[in-house]
Parts: structure tokens; sequence; C-alpha cells
């Protein structure tokens, strides 16, 4: 299904479609007053987008750097291809330890890479440990968005999802009874790991070292507990210098939620004694990306979410319309790159209104490259007969003033005369909801021959 | 000075008198102009459905018919930012760089080029106004909620001066419409619930005319409007600014 068919199925529900709606927005004025008490913030973002793009300038060396000082201080490296690759080369890290139960942390790649049912298939369990992704966990639902998981589900919906697999009882949506036994819960997960599984939002090239930011903890709850650490990256989490955090880190919990920093950045250096450190660093498609020159900056992304908070298209269609582990406008210029043809409604899934390129801290130009992405997915991607044809003579129509002339005219006539049942049929999609405009007797062309005889 | 006018396909076809007040408020201001009759369009309508490519004569004609103006003046934020933004696809010859640098949306032309912001316009209203998204963030009429600049808005400076006029202020100040050309059509569900919202916002805040300086998303709001009777009025804000000079 596209984009639009999909999201009309979400506007059935129009008291959900203005809740959800407005639940984004204040995040988005969240972060809004969040950036406004910083002083530079454009500047901040043209920093955080100049670093960035000197990564992926200089990706090779950079990224051979931070494995030297990983390996030095006793973190061991692993490289994937594939998303099958990395789930290869977690799986049997896990084996070699023999690890049965996982607990994992928020990893947008890991989704990606579908690691979870990969896992389970091999009878090993893996649990969620963010307590949103562990509520679509449960309704065994992808997450809606990157930074707020369940974003989708109220709290009514989670009190149903925990009664019946957390064995919770009737709270009518208590957000506090939720969290404390969704804790309970969650702690036991945590002293049972044999392994924790965390994302990277930062690898440092010049100390080998990563950082993982959470709100709950979480991250750091499994690394502790377990014996093995292993965190997934992609290749372009790679950042040149620990000082660059300075930018980042203020940028991101800022951009994200609104907070000056999240709860927990945690700094990751070398393995404890007794345990290991494995990261594992993954490419699957981002070089082919790197290598579009209209879309590489696609790959500046932190994932901070803000693009989605601000879309209002977005807001009102919900993260599952775009069918995609990362949705909203970022994940409409990153996908169609895995696959044009299946992800191809995507681009089009705007009015190019230009608010999450506004947004973004890193500033990727993102409305502009969905512009781009239209005009490949028009020419490698089969598109209805009677939206081409009509583009197609449209583009002669409008080359040509006589016809247009003509056009005009004719498409003024119909619009005045035909009636009601021909103008208003199901082949107008304008006029499910709205009005056509009122015709007027003139158009301008016509006026302005009459009343300016002396010019044109 | 040798302006030349730019009017819109669709507002030529079915809003003559946004281009009559366009037109007039141009002389009034004693501004040289003329309108180029064989002009069609500036090829927005393809570029933003992926058919760039199809849309070479329609921009090819564009820079034909105004290359002998000093400036291009038109009434429709996103056509003009089509122009400056997309004419890239063209061949940058001496023409095409003139055209480009030389098109200006009208209020940004009266406030910036003219250099001026009391036209002695008077309009005893409270108005909403619909800051459309490819003026505001694409040719910057004013500062977007997003970024962290200095106010100003061009099109407020000229309400602001319009005598009588009473310009209501906004829950969501520069929220898109869901217009988006082919958008309209092809994600009605969204284009049409993010129209209401908008409207419902501008209803909440007291406004009795809604006014903006691009048409289409006018087109799209007053399409609602009317089907769902809501009592607000639509007007371009030329038809404003041209009112008892």
């Amino acid at each position: 299904m596209s984009h639009s068919e999909k999201a009309t199925i979400f506007n059935k529900n129009e008291a959900k479609v203005n809740w959800h709606n407005k639940a984004l927005w204040f995040v988005r004025e969240k972060r809004d007053t969040a950036a406004h008490k910083v002083k530079g913030w454009e500047y901040l973002r043209e920093l955080a987008s100049g670093i960035k793009a000197n990564v992926l300038s200089n990706l090779d060396e950079y990224l051979v750097e931070f494995e030297k000082n990983a390996l030095k201080k006793n973190i061991k490296v692993h490289w994937a291809s594939s998303a099958e690759e990395h789930n290869a080369i977690v799986h049997k890290i896990l084996a070699d330890k023999k690890a049965k139960k996982v607990v994992k942390s928020k990893s947008m790649l890991t989704e990606e890479c579908h690691l979870n049912s990969y896992l389970e298939e091999k009878g090993i369990e893996i649990i969620d440990t963010d307590l949103g992704e562990r509520i679509v966990q449960l309704a065994k639902e992808p997450p809606s968005h990157i930074v707020l998981p369940a974003i989708h589900k109220t709290k009514e919906e989670v009190d149903e999802l925990f009664q019946e697999h957390l064995g919770t009882t009737p709270s009518n949506g208590n957000p506090e009874y939720l969290t404390n036994e969704a804790r309970k819960h969650l702690r036991q997960k945590f002293i049972e790991a044999d392994a924790a599984i965390t994302g990277v939002n930062f690898a440092i090239a010049e100390t080998g070292g990563f950082v993982v930011c959470t709100n709950e903890g979480n991250a750091d709850m499994g690394a502790h507990l377990a014996p093995v650490h292993i965190a997934c990256m992609g290749i372009e989490k790679i950042i040149p210098k620990e000082e660059h955090l300075g930018v980042f880190l203020r940028l991101l919990a800022r951009s994200a939620t609104g907070q000056p920093i999240t709860t927990y950045s945690s700094h990751f250096n070398t393995a404890a004694p007794g345990t290991e450190m494995h990261v594992v660093i993954v490419d699957n498609g981002r070089t082919e990306q790197l290598s579009r020159e209209d879309f590489r900056s696609s790959l500046h992304c932190i994932r901070c979410g803000a693009c989605m908070n601000t879309c209002p298209i977005y807001r009102r269609s919900g993260g599952h319309s775009y069918d995609t582990t990362i949705p909203g406008p970022i994940g409409s210029i990153l996908s169609p790159g895995k696959d044009l043809k299946k992800h191809s409604s995507l681009p089009f899934a705007s009015t190019l209104c230009g608010s999450c390129s506004n947004v973004c801290p890193v500033k990727i130009n993102i409305h502009e490259q969905l512009y781009k992405w239209r005009q490949l997915v028009t020419k490698d991607v089969k598109q209805p007969f009677i939206k081409k044809s009509i583009l197609k003579i449209a583009g002669i129509v409008l080359s040509k003033p006589k016809l247009f002339s003509l056009a005009g005219k004719s498409a003024r006539f119909m619009l005045k005369y035909a009636p009601r049942f021909m103008v208003y049929s199901n082949l107008n999609a304008w006029g499910n909801a709205r009005e056509l405009p009122e015709v007027k007797n003139q158009n301008f062309d016509e006026w302005y021959k009459v009343k300016r005889k002396n010019h044109g | 000075m040798k302006v030349g006018l730019f009017i819109p396909c669709y507002i030529n076809q079915l809003y003559p008198q946004v281009a009559i007040a366009t037109l007039e408020l141009l002389e009034k201001l004693d501004v040289d102009v003329s309108y180029p009759s064989t002009q069609t369009c500036c090829g927005q309508p393809l570029g933003n459905s992926g058919y760039e490519e199809d849309s070479k004569g329609a921009c090819q004609l564009f820079v034909e018919n105004f290359k002998e103006y000093d400036y291009i003046v038109g009434p429709s934020g996103s056509c003009i930012y089509h122009v400056k933004k997309h004419f890239d696809i063209l061949e940058q010859t001496p023409d095409v760089i003139k055209v480009r640098n030389n098109a200006y949306e009208l209020c940004e032309f009266i406030v910036k080029i003219l250099g001026k912001i009391d036209l002695g316009a008077q309009f005893t209203h409270k108005v909403g106004l619909h800051k459309s998204c490819h003026g505001l963030r694409g040719l910057h009429l004013g500062s977007c909620s997003e970024r962290m600049d200095a106010h100003f808005s061009t099109e407020e400076d000229l309400l602001n001066n319009v005598k009588g006029l009473e310009l209501m202020s906004l829950t969501r100040k520069d929220e898109c419409c869901g217009f988006g050309g082919t958008f309209s059509v092809f994600e009605e569900a969204i284009s049409v619930k993010m129209g209401k919202d908008r409207i419902q916002d501008h209803l909440d805040n007291g406004v009795e005319v809604i006014t903006g300086a691009d048409h289409s998303c006018l087109m799209h709001l007053e399409g609602l409007i009317n089907r769902n009777n809501q009592p607000l009025k639509v007007m371009h804000i030329a038809e404003i600014l041209n009112s008892s000079i």
C-alpha cells in the first residue's frame, strides 16, 4: 500500500489524528523553547553540518582510525557489509558465549536489520528495554517514531497490552502504575541477561570509544550487568574527535525532545574486567547512498526525530503509514535509496513545505532531496497511466501559448456549465471535500486585452 | 524600470480579480508595468510532480517572455520560488540567469525594491495571514518559527500599515495548509485534514478574512470553507493592499 492509502486509513479516526498531531506538536514546541535558550543555535547547526560533511568525505580514514584505537582498548571490532552479515556476526558472538537471553536498548540499526526476528528464530530471547520499544515489541509492531516508538498508542491501549502480556490489573491507563509494572518486568530481564546489545549515537575516531544516549538508563543497566556488550552502529556514526561531542550533544536532545541533554549520555571506552565489548560497524546500503551526490547529506542524520515532530504530514498520517524502519521526512529520503520501487510513494508524502530542513540540527536539505527523488521515481518506477499522461500533455500545452489559451477556455467552460454531478465525481479527488473555484466570465488575458489596449 | 507582470496560470484562468488587483496596485505605485501576453506557466506543477524534464518547454517560454524586463513580478510566492530555485534545469544562459535573479514575489518587490510599506490602503476587518511555505521558507519573506532568527515579515509590514486592518495572531504561526500542488489530490485525506486544521486556527482566533501571498494555498482553503459553509472570506493580499488607495 502507498503512503496515501495508509494515511487515508489512519485518518478514518479523526480524534486519534488530532491527538497524534497535538502530542507531536507539543514536542516540537518544547524543541523551539529549548533551542531559543541556546545562543548561536543556528551557528551550532552550521558547525554540526560541517563536521558531518567532513566525516563523510573522509569516512574511510576515520573508520580505520576508530578501529585501531578501539582495539587498543580491548574493544573488538567487526565489519558487516549488509544486514545479513550484521545479524550473523551478532549471532556468532552470542553463540560463542552460549548466550540465550539478551536485552537490547534502542537501536534503529538493529530494527533496520530485523535483528530481533533473526535471533528469535535461532532460539534466543531478545527483549527491548526502552519502554516505548518494549510496548511495540509486545504489540508485535514496528516503532512508529524513532525517538517515541509507541507514540501511536494511547495509554489506554498500553493498559490493555500490559494486562495481556505482563498480567497487570486494569488501571484506566494510569501511566505511573503502568511504568512501575514495566520497570519490575524489565528489572528481571536485566538481571537474567547473558548479553546486552546497544546502539551507538557517536563513535569517536580519536579515542576508539563510543557514546550512547538514553533517557531511561536502560543501555547502561544492560551493558553493566551483562558479561557481553555488543554495540551496533552504521558507518556514518563516526565523529572525528571527542570535543565534537560538545556540538552534537547540545543539539541532539534539544532537537529530539526539548531537553537540554539526555538523562544519560554514557561514554563506553573499554570493557570492564572479565567482560567483553564488541562494536559491529555496518554499511547496509550506506556507501551506495554516499555515492549519490544529491542525497549524500542524508547520512548526516543523528536520529533526533525533529523532522517527524514538525512534519504536518507525519503528524497526521502516523509513522506506520510510511512502512519503513525510519518514517517521516528523513525516512522518505533514505528509504528510496534502498528500494526505489517499494518506497516510491514516500517522496510524494510531502508538500515540500521545508519545515523539516529548518529544524534539522545537521542541516539536511530534506525537502530539496524529496523533490529530487520525485524526478527519479517518475523515470524509474512505472507511474499510473492517467497521472503520467495528464502531466506529459500539460508539459506540451504549457509550452504553447495558443494551446494554453484554448485549454484554459475549455476548462473554464466545463467548470461553469457542466452539471455538478459531472464535476464532483469520483474522478475529482479535489471535489470530495472541497468546492472548486467559482468561474468568472473573463480570464485575465481577455480582461487585459480589453482594458489595456495600448500594452502587450 | 520596466516590470513584466507574471500572472500564474491558475490565477489567469480562475482568479482574474487577483491579477487585476496586482496590476492596478503596481500602476498606482507608479511602476512601468506590462503583461507579456504569450505567458503560460512557470512549470512548477510538473516539477513538483516529478516531471521536471517535461517542463523545460514551459520554463524556456517563461524566459523568452520575460528576458527583456528589469524585474519580473508575480502575486505568487511558490511560482517565483520555482523560477529562482528550479530553473537550474535549463542551460544557464545570460537570459536565464537574468530572469532568475530578477524574479520577485509582489510583496517582496514592493518592500525591498520600491522601499514602501505604507501603500495608503484601507480595509476594516480582522485579518489572518497565511504564510505560505514557499514564500516563507523558500523566498525568506519572513522569519520562520523553526529558526532562531530575529522576527520579521514582509507581508505583516504591509498589512500593519493598512488603515483599519486588525492583524490577528494565530496559534500555529506558519504551519503548511496542505495544498502542495498535486499533493492535494494524490494525498487527499491528509491535504484536507491539514486545510481544515489551518482554517480552525483562524476561526479560533477571531479572523474574518484569510489572506496570503500565494493564491494556490488560498484556493485550497477557500474550497474547504465554501464546502463547509464557514464564516470566513478569502482574499489575496494584493486585493487588500489595492483596496481604496
